[in-house]
């Protein structure tokens, strides 16, 4: 609810941030207030229920929607539209289907103007990274969900931001295959030191991969509480038989289950509400 | 062991190949059907010739028809309306598209413009052309103009929002937008429109032909019909098919290329 202290070397800073929509209904506030800061090189967890903001946060952060009031930040700069330093990773498969896997991933360097045997061998780093070797020339609709994500997770890596923002992006995967991504996003977040902010609404996977966890309150969607992960790094997916993960997923469930009880209780109320 | 690695490979080409075999083996056998039906009086030969003597008929139309030049000047007045009407079609759909007024105030008058039997409109024509291989060009490209136009208008319009998203994420400009996400994210649907188009385009430009008796394929066919000559009819008919693949197997290396080649 309060602003948490920033500390001046913070990567990213998001001060006071509200954003309100006017919708029939009258105006709707869907970030309210919201201060945070994330540090270079810390994987930070943004969590909450459906409907507490979360994505227009993420939104907001790479520069796809406007603020109410507030100010949001990256490398001292003020994000005012997408900002160069920040490289999203969307919940929604976003690979480009007439690309193969090297031209999705070779698709930033492209832009820059990299020279094409450059620029390909650039991608083949990436690709290696993510674990795709071997797929270099098959095109999205050849892979499965998993391997699309990783594709634009390594899309994204290639345009070598300060800051990777992350939206749900193994949200539509099974469980299985989502605790593997996440050991290979641990993985690749720990070899390149990667600042990394992570939109979700999965306690385990949040407690898996992140130094801090930042707990969102229902609408209008506020700070909760900043939870510190102190879990030993470098971490893998076995962590999450260990009991301090437990403790931790336990502590967060906690302060999330009245906030999805919450929502829960305005959503049945708004389809009563529809229903006379 | 060189045996049980070669036979994969030769099951699959078979594979590949069953279904060309298996619509060649029904044509054949519609044919067979149809001599049968034809010689046993089912059906009368003064309708439908039976299919050995259209067959018969194909050297004698090649030879004394001038069928190939014929075939050559429908081909190039579909090429025309073709490459006319794709031009036109995308860039007047992409127009719509970034200008909303514009689609309000035309897209319905477009949708009926595509189911109007355009091919009435063949006087008019006539008088702002001329009796030449302009009327049937203009009358294909008109009639095939408003599927490209709507299945280009539907295909940047449904470009699912991430895509654009992904874009905006990497600052790309609104030209880069447009050629990089936007078209051909929108091309499967363009070539729907394409094929939807030529389609309308060929049925015109022989039908024009055929009605102004001027031209290729559909002059012949004109010409054929009125001295009765229906096995010669028939097979003037086999080479408007003819164009018909050509054009589809070209648009189909066309799209292939342009979806797949970066």
């Amino acid at each position: 609810m309060n602003a948490p202290l920033q500390n001046p070397s913070d990567i990213l800073v998001v001060d006071d941030v509200v954003v309100r929509f006017d919708t029939p209904e009258g105006a709707v506030t869907a970030v309210d207030h919201v201060s945070f800061g994330v540090r270079q090189g810390e994987f930070l967890s943004v969590i909450g229920p459906s409907g507490c903001g979360k994505s227009t946060l993420f939104n907001v952060i790479g520069g796809l929607l406007g603020h109410t009031s507030g100010t949001a930040n990256v490398a001292g700069e003020t994000i005012n539209g997408p900002h160069p330093s920040i490289g999203m990773v969307f919940q929604e498969e976003s690979t480009f289907p007439w690309r193969n896997v090297t031209d999705n991933v070779a698709f930033p360097l492209e832009l820059i103007g990299m020279p094409k045997a450059q620029r390909i061998e650039r991608a083949r780093h990436f690709i290696s990274l993510v674990g795709l070797d071997g797929f270099e020339n098959r095109y999205p609709n050849e892979l499965s969900g998993g391997m699309r994500q990783r594709v634009s997770l390594a899309r994204t890596l290639a345009s070598e931001p300060k800051i990777l923002l992350m939206d749900e992006p193994f949200a539509a995967l099974d469980e299985q295959t989502r605790l593997l991504l996440g050991d290979k996003v641990l993985q690749i977040q720990q070899q390149l030191k990667q600042t990394t902010l992570l939109i979700t609404h999965n306690i385990t996977e949040a407690v898996q991969m992140s130094d801090r966890i930042l707990v969102m309150t229902y609408r209008p969607g506020k700070v909760k509480r900043i939870v510190d992960i102190d879990l030993p790094r470098p971490r893998t997916s076995d962590i999450v038989g260990s009991e301090a993960f437990g403790r931790y997923v336990a502590q967060i469930w906690a302060d999330l289950r009245e906030e999805a009880s919450r929502g829960m209780r305005d959503e049945e109320k708004t389809m009563m509400g529809a229903k006379s | 062991m060189s045996m049980a690695a070669t036979r994969p490979a030769r099951r699959f080409t078979l594979n590949r190949a069953l279904p060309a075999l298996t619509g060649l083996g029904t044509v054949v056998v519609f044919f067979l059907l149809m001599e049968l039906a034809i010689r046993t009086n089912l059906l009368s030969q003064f309708i439908v010739p039976p299919p050995s003597e259209i067959i018969a008929s194909f050297p004698r139309v090649i030879v004394e028809e001038h069928v190939l030049n014929r075939f050559m000047l429908t081909l190039g007045e579909c090429l025309a309306a073709g490459v006319m009407l794709t031009v036109v079609g995308v860039s007047l759909g992409v127009l719509m598209q970034r200008f909303k007024l514009l689609q309000q105030a035309c897209e319905t008058w477009v949708a009926a413009l595509a189911s109007a039997p355009v091919v009435l409109c063949y006087p008019l024509f006539l008088v702002i052309f001329g009796r030449n291989a302009w009327t049937i060009i203009m009358m294909g490209f008109v009639a095939g103009l408003p599927p490209v136009i709507l299945k280009t208008l539907e295909g940047i319009t449904g470009v699912r929002r991430v895509l654009v998203n992904v874009g905006r994420s990497f600052k790309l400009t609104e030209s880069q937008q447009f050629w990089k996400i936007l078209f051909p994210a929108a091309l499967p649907n363009i070539f729907v429109g394409i094929r939807l188009g030529l389609i309308f385009a060929l049925i015109n430009v022989v039908g024009v032909e055929f009605l102004i008796n001027f031209g290729g394929l559909g002059q012949l066919i004109n010409e054929l019909a009125e001295r009765y000559d229906l096995a010669g009819t028939y097979a003037a008919i086999c080479f408007v098919v003819l164009v018909s693949v050509l054009f589809f197997m070209a648009v189909e290396k066309a799209e292939r290329w342009l979806t797949r080649a970066e």
